[in-house]
């Protein structure tokens, strides 16, 4: 067991390591660099800029080097814990990210909160009471679910809100706690904002699990175990909590490690919508303007954390699966 | 048949029905026959003739969209009350009772039997808590030795094993265990040694017949394998697309077989006895559609002695050929006029 969990350790490494290679060669592919991107924002507002003058920003940057020294540079800076400068905003990345991660963290928690908590008992249900009723209503409510984009759903939760409740919607706070420091009052005013905002990013999503539930469900409800478990006389609905939805559970907490990047991800629209302050918009606009470093920093961040997050479920897998367990050993 | 005693279970006219879009499929139409104390009952047919639908139907776990739709099943209690097991709700506490401490199920498959993520102390240990009424270290402690009595070596460290760990013999008997674990007072064991190699079968076959010695337990053994009926059964009923077209002792099915269905399963066991590099005879045809069923009986399409204008016409009731043996087959009906016996008999003998 303990090599089992040593060999996934250094895969994670080394995957995380093929992570940052990638990320900075992605990041590099479009023509040009920020400087030249620079330049042309600077000329659509009348602002010249010398070949001179884009020479000492290519210089004052590091952008004149090759590739690969420009590589081990900036890996050399993240040992070191520092993760360079956001060009654009001429502040340190850190800086810039700082908070609009961890609120990120939070809305993507919210969001797989409310997934999880509406998708597997609705999906229980739906595969317990197969071509009921229900089963149908909630189908289609959940392939409306799915077909709605997110960014459109934010608009018409934003627009009812405002017109029939006269609330504003955007934004995880409000206008005037927005620059607050952090104290209760502030976190009282987050939690206010969050349901919904967890609603417009999860329901996708809620939709899926929905599905995935159903089938998984259906799949294990069929096995013999649990005709032998009905056949022991335990009453219906511990028979199915028990087992088959025990063993359902599985393929959702294999997902739970790229749950996240994938809510930060997908959500960019929806945030840039409903102008949420997190790292999506923040990760678009470095990729507009090639900010190298900041760009290549969230794209890492989220690349560790979906290395962690497997790694995370892989452990939780084996804990729960003695199957999983018990091959390894 | 064993007029001295009453059975302690009867089945009568019992017909499960699965309604799908495509159909119904009548998985059961109209099963009759009893299971005596003590005694071990063998169910034997081809596959998909009823066998375990008429099983899971006693023990009211049959799968949607499966239902009784007629008949009865009567379980003579301890307290010699009856109690007509189709008129209880499925989930219902008593129905739950029964389930464990008065019938226990063997399956097939043990592997999949067991759930794959849950040891098999666990599963034992919750039959034993729900039904007797005793807290988790005395559960714990009774199927200990349960797993002992059915021959499972060192059981207080087998107990916290999942089911994958254990050989495909231990695995059947950890199941009789769990089925055993509440003491009832009918088994079902349902294609129990399917799934297990010859030496195996013997094993789990010898312990079957040893508990039943021990507790007294009446055994309803379904399997497709007649040399399992030969070594086990006391009676046996064989079942043809959820109907029973014989039924009587052991020796007289055997030896004196009636029904040409029943004939023809026979005449299709290979014999150490028979001569060599002779082809096996087989029943011709296979088994109709579920679909599809002929009307009439339902073996007249296959039927070596099939009467044109009776057979095919009207399905032939369960009747007495002799003390004993009971068939249902018009070449022992002497009036097989038109239209009769379209209604099953209400007993046999």
């Amino acid at each position: 067991m303990i090599a089992y969990i040593i060999r996934r350790l250094i895969l994670a490494i080394l995957t995380i390591w093929a992570i940052t290679v990638l990320s900075f060669v992605i990041i590099q592919l479009p023509p040009g660099d920020y400087v030249t991107s620079y330049i042309a924002s600077m000329s659509a507002s009348g602002i010249g800029v010398t070949e001179a003058e884009a020479q000492a920003l290519r210089i004052q940057y590091g952008l004149d080097q090759p590739i690969y020294v420009q590589y081990l540079k900036w890996m050399g800076m993240i040992a070191q814990g520092r993760f360079g400068m956001a060009i654009e905003w001429g502040r340190p990345v850190m800086d810039v990210i700082g908070d609009r991660l961890t609120l990120t963290i939070v809305i993507s928690v919210a969001a797989i909160v409310f997934t999880w908590a509406l998708a597997l008992p609705i999906g229980i249900y739906s595969a317990v009471r197969r071509y009921s009723i229900g089963d149908y209503i909630a189908t289609l409510i959940g392939f409306i679910g799915l077909a709605i984009p997110g960014f459109m759903l934010a608009l018409i939760v934003m627009y009812v809100g405002f017109k029939y409740f006269n609330a504003s919607i955007g934004g995880l706070f409000s206008a005037e706690m927005a620059d607050a420091p952090w104290n209760w009052a502030k976190f009282v005013d987050l939690l206010k904002h969050l349901p919904v905002v967890a609603i417009v990013l999860g329901i996708g999503g809620t939709a899926q699990m929905i599905r995935i539930m159903r089938s998984n469900l259906l799949d294990e409800l069929r096995k013999p175990y649990v005709m032998t478990a009905r056949a022991r006389g335990l009453s219906e609905a511990r028979v199915i909590m028990k087992y088959p939805v025990r063993v359902a559970l599985n393929p959702f907490i294999s997902t739970l490690g790229y749950l996240f990047p994938y809510v930060v991800s997908g959500s960019i629209i929806v945030s840039m919508v409903l102008s949420l302050p997190t790292v999506g918009p923040l990760l678009l606009k470095a990729l507009i303007a090639q900010d190298l470093f900041l760009a290549g920093t969230i794209v890492l961040m989220l690349g560790v954390m979906t290395v962690v997050g497997t790694f995370i479920s892989d452990l939780l897998l084996m804990w729960i699966d003695p199957r999983i367990r018990f091959e390894k050993q | 048949m064993q007029s001295e005693q009453k059975p302690l279970l009867s089945v009568r006219n019992l017909k499960t029905y699965f309604f799908q879009d495509e159909g119904t499929v009548k998985a059961v139409d109209g099963a009759t026959f009893d299971v005596y104390p003590g005694k071990t009952l063998g169910i034997v047919g081809e596959s998909g003739c009823g066998k375990s639908v008429t099983a899971q139907s006693i023990l009211r776990i049959v799968d949607q969209p499966g239902r009784i739709v007629d008949g009865e099943i009567v379980l003579r209690g301890a307290d010699g009350n009856d109690v007509e097991l189709t008129r209880l709700h499925p989930d219902s506490r008593e129905m739950r009772d029964i389930r464990g401490t008065e019938i226990g199920l063997v399956f097939q498959e043990p592997m999949t039997s067991f759930s794959p993520v849950h040891t098999v102390g666990n599963q034992i240990v919750e039959a034993i808590r729900l039904h007797c009424g005793v807290n988790e270290r005395e559960a714990r402690i009774k199927a200990v030795e349960t797993l002992r009595q059915v021959g499972i070596p060192k059981p207080e460290r087998r107990i916290d094993e999942y089911a994958f760990e254990l050989s495909g013999g231990l695995r059947q008997r950890a199941m009789i265990a769990v089925a055993l674990s509440c003491n009832p007072r009918l088994l079902i064991a349902d294609e129990p040694t399917t799934a297990l190699d010859v030496t195996t079968q013997a094993q789990i076959l010898d312990l079957l017949r040893q508990l039943q010695e021990q507790r007294g337990m009446a055994i309803m053994l379904i399997t497709h394998n007649l040399g399992v009926i030969a070594e086990m059964a006391d009676d046996v009923v064989v079942m043809y697309l959820g109907r029973v077209v014989e039924q009587g002792p052991v020796d007289a099915i055997f030896h004196s077989p009636q029904h040409p269905y029943t004939r023809a399963l026979l005449r299709s066991i290979p014999s150490i006895e028979s001569t060599p590099r002779v082809e096996l005879p087989t029943i011709s045809g296979s088994i109709p559609h579920p679909y599809n069923r002929p009307s009439g009986c339902p073996f007249y399409p296959r039927c070596p002695e099939f009467i044109p204008g009776t057979c095919d016409q009207a399905e032939p009731a369960l009747r007495a050929v002799s003390e004993q043996q009971s068939v249902s087959c018009f070449l022992y009906q002497s009036q097989v006029s038109q239209g009769q016996g379209t209604k099953p008999s209400e007993g046999m003998a």
